[in-house]
């Protein structure tokens, strides 16, 4: 990804910060000027909880050329406390951690390097949630 | 908006064609498509591709196929909508037919995935999805379909050889023909004894890496007397839904696609009971499930049912997927589209051989962009 590009949406890669339609309550990732579910223009910007819980787990196994060096990982399906579902990928799990359901949090990691100039991208990852 | 007529078709077996090149492939089948309808000429030229720029860091397709087929001088644009980018051209083509602007357009589909590794192959599918979002993470296409994979098999109830159906089937359809990338049956035990891609989706639920083009000519009203090439009556209907699956009403549906075959089957003046034949977007085993219970062809959880009754066979109810579908006849992104739509027709005017189903009288095709959030639904009605 260019630097610019992943540098304009860092708040939701970094803190899950992003935007919550005033009329419908539908979420969006990154500053929208349009509701993608009602079409009103209204937002107000949101954290969303860092806890939730794992809906569904995948492994990749044949990753996209930026992620080769990183495979197999986690992809889950995580409902926030707020029942916002987002995608994300999952770090830290044992095997017997790795279950539907399981509870987890949101924690800053390095997702990916940029060639061996680039910059070091970083992101949520969620991991399991202990106590 | 004036009738449009599928006038001739061609296409390129589907494979690792080394030795020739993504515009080579799409010359070829075109050149059959307008040798099968007579024309020398057209209005207008479309192309569907989807990766081009990225494998072969090549745009601007429509200028170059329209000089390499000796027709400078005709407008030519490429047309892109992800997996669904030959459906996109056939519907821009049949636009301009039934606008009346045009009296006779070539459709071509093109893809040539073996010049990129597997990885970027999956980097070039990853562009259909949001590359902020899912691109970013890289929940890559396969991850999203397992997924819903394992939502489907919660919600519903069902075992993963409900799911893992759909490709026996698309292989059994697809044994022996000529233009299949893979023409040989594999048997369900095989399936789910394969290794996983992304589980619980297994390696034979997935379509495989290969090249091809198909090409279709377009005519309307006013040749149709004048073209002596057997002749199908096309319908097309297109919508959107949201990108992310899971952030659907209900992620197990592709909402997309049903308004799509709705508005098909009303244009056309069909009832969807008499469809004689479906091309299914199996891209994923998952995502033909999903198809044909959103589409209406099963209830909500029941398609791998149906398939396991036979209804979907050659001989059954719904002829499904007749020369092997994605999984089997092979999926070159930007041309399936047009693949699937060759086929029906090839299905409608009795020229299908040993796949050939009993004197069908409409045919449906299905082609998704990405996980659903683009539909294109095509109808052809034999005249």
């Amino acid at each position: 990804m260019r630097v610019p590009r992943y540098w304009r949406n860092k708040l939701f890669r970094y803190r899950l910060v992003g935007w919550r339609c005033i009329n419908c309550g539908a979420f969006h990732h990154f500053k929208p000027l349009v509701c993608k579910r009602c079409g009103s223009r209204g937002f107000r910007e949101v954290e969303l909880p860092k806890t939730g819980k794992l809906l569904a787990y995948t492994v990749v196994k044949i990753a996209p050329a930026d992620f080769k060096d990183k495979a197999p990982y986690l992809i889950g399906l995580v409902e926030l406390d707020d029942g916002t579902r987002i995608l994300a990928q999952l770090t830290d799990f044992s095997q017997d951690e790795l279950k539907d359901g399981a509870r987890v949090e949101a924690v800053l990691r390095k997702i990916r390097e940029d060639g061996e100039s680039g910059i070091i991208e970083y992101g949520y990852k969620f991991r399991p949630l202990v106590g | 908006m004036g009738k449009i007529y599928v006038a001739g078709v061609g296409l390129t077996k589907i494979g690792e064609h080394w030795d020739r090149g993504l515009e080579q492939l799409m010359v070829e089948a075109a050149l059959k498509a307008l040798e099968d309808s007579g024309l020398t000429r057209v209005n207008s030229i479309y192309v569907g591709n989807m990766a081009g720029e990225f494998l072969q860091e090549q745009a601007h397709l429509g200028a170059i196929i329209a000089e390499d087929l000796g027709m400078v001088g005709t407008p030519a644009y490429r047309v892109e909508a992800a997996n669904a980018s030959g459906a996109a051209a056939i519907h821009a083509g049949a636009l301009e037919i039934a606008s009346g602007k045009a009296d006779a357009v070539l459709i071509v589909g093109g893809e040539k995935l073996s010049d990129g590794l597997a990885e970027e192959v999956s980097s070039a599918l990853l562009m259909g999805e949001r590359q902020e979002y899912e691109g970013f993470i890289g929940a890559d296409f396969y991850s999203i379909n397992a997924l819903l994979y394992k939502l489907y098999m919660k919600h519903y109830g069902v075992k993963d050889d409900m799911i893992a159906v759909f490709p026996m089937l698309s292989h059994k359809h697809a044994k022996g023909v000529a233009h299949a990338q893979y023409p040989f049956e594999v048997s369900l035990e095989k399936i789910l004894s394969s290794p996983y891609i992304s589980e619980p989706l297994r390696r034979f639920e997935v379509s495989g890496v290969g090249d091809g083009a198909a090409a279709i000519v377009l005519i309307g009203e006013k040749l149709k007397s004048k073209i002596k090439a057997p002749k199908t009556e096309l319908y097309i209907s297109s919508a959107t839904d949201f990108m992310t699956p899971f952030e659907r009403e209900d992620p197990l549906r592709f909402q997309s696609l049903g308004v799509a075959v709705n508005k098909v089957l009303d244009e056309a003046k069909v009832d969807r009971g008499d469809v004689d034949l479906i091309e299914v977007h199996d891209a994923t085993s998952i995502m033909a499930a999903i198809s044909l219970e959103s589409s209406g062809f099963a209830e909500p959880g029941e398609s791998g049912k149906l398939a396991i009754n036979g209804e979907f066979d050659l001989g059954g109810r719904l002829p499904y997927n007749t020369f092997g579908g994605l999984k089997a006849r092979g999926n070159p992104f930007g041309a399936t589209g047009v693949y699937q739509v060759v086929e029906l027709h090839l299905q409608l005017t009795g020229r299908a051989g040993k796949n050939q189903v009993d004197s069908p009288k409409v045919g449906m095709a299905q082609s998704l962009g990405g996980v659903g959030a683009t539909a294109i639904v095509t109808l052809l009605k034999a005249l």
